[in-house]
């Protein structure tokens, strides 16, 4: 039988019961949105199609009109690739990682949490398809596909390979972990509907869900295998994403504790992404009661420990860039932190590894406020930890006579402008078609972690 | 007159009751056809006597065909099939070939997985549920019991029903 913890926090606050669940989920797909979501949805509408016009110019003029020069031939874009990527995991983390592990707080974030890594994921993909130039030719670049070349087949003891295998399968494996998820709630929506077009509509996507023993039996055993799979995955995705540069001789990327280093920096910025989205999400979707102080300090909590990881990572790469005594590594690293692009090292510096530590102070981490401002101080600290890798690195290379600067033009910042607009977007129409909290786990933890619970005991 | 499939209903607000219900109704010797709940419920197959589902083992086998399939790929592509001499190595060696094929193993066995599920459970877009209580979904579970499965008849079953603790005891037929 459920065993009620006396001493946790209820996961779920304001004495909800099943039925309210449903209520109070299922009303935010099927009402009118309030006037603040279209107004979001328009200022997302705009910088998508102001991305829009960028992307198209670029791809009509091909990638020259990016600030790259032959000296720094990767900057903004692999640098909101990786950041891309990083951000998706954080929705892997919390619902693969969090449910292999137990963790109940997981069930009222982790819907949301994946949505925000497909779009994620699907915003960094943009990135490396754009850089191949004519990307409508790319299929058989990247992909083993018979061709009249021979066939010459695609490298696969390139990472850049492994990159294409490693993002395509973490991009369907989270989605289809994610559909899963759905098809009960959908049901739910669709047993609701008052009208026949949303009843079709979510009827289809319920894919005949009706909630038999024998299937939820088998729903579990898939999610718990997925969840299996999926932790592996998201270590392996960034993992080879770090190899992108790790396997190269450049110094200051020549490193072997990219790995690590980058996918804590991953969930760092992931959790941080996350909270920015929630706090907007549960504010003006008003589920205080579902998204508590609880969850959020939590999540801060691992704020501060993968930000701590990532700030020993930074104190670790200078010290065995002196440790090494090779010179052209170390200066590398004495370039980023003092040439001309300290500044950027210096804005990473404090945004990952001074600004989370913050966190420690209960009341810091448990204010809404403090949180969402360190929770965007965050996700520029990572965009600029990509940039410092990537342009730092490369700017001043073997030859000073080709040592160079990178600008970014106009078509650089629009490109991310871009992902930008489609991913909010995208987040947001998702959060007005699909329950954005899981109802059917939600109302799994009602008997054992709601305050309805904790009070009968 | 109805000649399609009649069924007793018992429906219930709580699970543990539900649980408790189950056994008692099969203690009574009566079948159940199935129980639907809008959310997993701990214990459910265990009084039910469902075996534990085989989809782990299917999600094993796609994997060890995704891995078979990869290495055989990049061997055949780059080791046979078309040699290339790429930084003056050799041919074809296993260490750069381990994260695609621990990438494709990963795909294989969570989409053969899925669709296997998919298909064991008959989920699909344009399927017709069969549903015998639209509030299933929402808060209510439901014990679904065939009368034709039973040798008892139906008043019998329906006094077994309620001594369980059901909210409602419904009557759905199915043409």
């Amino acid at each position: 039988m459920e065993v009620v913890s006396p001493i946790r926090n209820p996961l779920v606050t304001g004495a909800k019961t099943v039925g309210d669940v449903t209520q109070d989920i299922c009303v935010r797909v099927e009402a009118k949105p309030p006037k603040t979501w279209f107004m979001a949805l328009a200022v997302s509408l705009s910088v998508l199609a102001v991305g829009t016009y960028t992307l198209f110019f670029t791809l009509w003029e091909g990638i020259g009109v990016w600030g790259l020069n032959k000296t720094v031939g990767w900057a903004w874009d692999i640098t909101n690739f990786v950041w891309w990527v990083g951000i998706g995991h954080a929705g892997t983390l919390i619902s693969a990682i969090l449910l292999l592990f137990r963790q109940k707080w997981r069930m009222s974030i982790n819907r949301a949490a994946e949505a925000m890594t497909i779009f994620a994921v699907i915003c960094a993909a943009f990135f490396p398809l754009i850089h191949m130039g004519r990307l409508w030719l790319g299929a058989y670049w990247v992909l083993p596909l018979p061709n009249t070349f021979g066939s010459l087949w695609v490298n696969f003891n390139s990472p850049l390979l492994w990159d294409v295998f490693a993002i395509t399968t973490y991009f369907t494996v989270s989605l289809v972990f994610w559909y899963i998820g759905l098809i009960p709630d959908f049901a739910t929506i669709r047993d609701r509907a008052k009208n026949k077009v949303s009843a079709a509509i979510y009827g289809a996507l319920s894919f005949g869900w009706t909630g038999g023993a024998r299937d939820w039996s088998r729903y579990e055993s898939v999610a718990l295998i997925l969840a299996g799979l999926a932790t592996p995955l998201v270590l392996s995705v960034h993992t080879i994403v770090s190899f992108d540069f790790a396997t190269s001789v450049i110094p200051g990327w020549h490193t072997t504790i990219f790995p690590p280093y980058f996918v804590s920096g991953a969930v760092f910025s992931g959790f941080a992404m996350v909270l920015t989205l929630m706090l907007i999400t549960r504010k003006v979707y008003k589920l205080e009661d579902y998204i508590t102080i609880q969850h959020i300090e939590y999540m801060n909590i691992i704020i501060i420990v993968t930000g701590s990881i990532v700030g020993i990572a930074y104190l670790t790469e200078l010290f065995m860039a002196w440790y090494s005594g090779v010179p052209y590594e170390q200066y590398a690293f004495l370039n980023r932190a003092t040439g001309p692009y300290a500044w950027a090292y210096w804005i990473m510096m404090t945004c990952n590894v001074i600004s989370p530590q913050l966190f420690w102070f209960k009341k810091i981490r448990t204010s809404l406020i403090a949180t969402f401002v360190l929770s965007i101080v965050v996700n520029i600290g990572m965009w600029f930890e990509r940039f410092v890798i990537i342009v730092t690195s490369l700017h001043r290379d073997f030859l000073p006579s080709s040592w160079a600067m990178f600008y970014p033009t106009f078509y650089d910042i629009g490109d991310y402008l871009f992902t930008i607009g489609f991913f909010f977007t995208a987040f947001f129409l998702f959060a007005k078609f699909f329950p954005v909290i899981n109802m059917a786990e939600v109302k799994s933890i009602i008997k054992s972690s709601s305050t309805s619970a904790k009070a009968e005991k | 007159m109805a000649t399609g499939t009649n069924y007793i209903l018992g429906v219930y607000g709580d699970e543990e009751i539900v649980l408790k219900a189950i056994k008692r109704i099969r203690d009574a010797g009566i079948k159940i056809h199935e129980v639907f709940s809008p959310y997993p419920v701990h214990g459910m197959d265990d009084a039910l006597g469902y075996k534990r589902s085989r989809l782990p083992r299917v999600a094993f086998i796609f994997g060890t065909l995704g891995f078979a399939l990869a290495l055989l790929m990049q061997y055949w592509m780059l080791g046979y099939d078309w040699q290339m001499i790429i930084g003056g190595k050799d041919f074809a060696s296993l260490p750069p070939f381990i994260p695609v094929t621990f990438e494709l193993t990963v795909l294989l066995s969570a989409l053969g997985m899925v669709f296997t599920f998919f298909v064991v459970s008959d989920l699909k877009p344009y399927k017709r549920p069969v549903i015998f209580d639209r509030r299933i979904t929402d808060d209510k579970h439901v014990i679904a019991i065939d009368i034709d499965e039973n040798s008892i008849g139906k008043e019998e079953i329906s006094g077994i029903v309620a001594e369980t603790g059901a909210e409602e005891i419904n009557e759905k037929i199915f043409e």
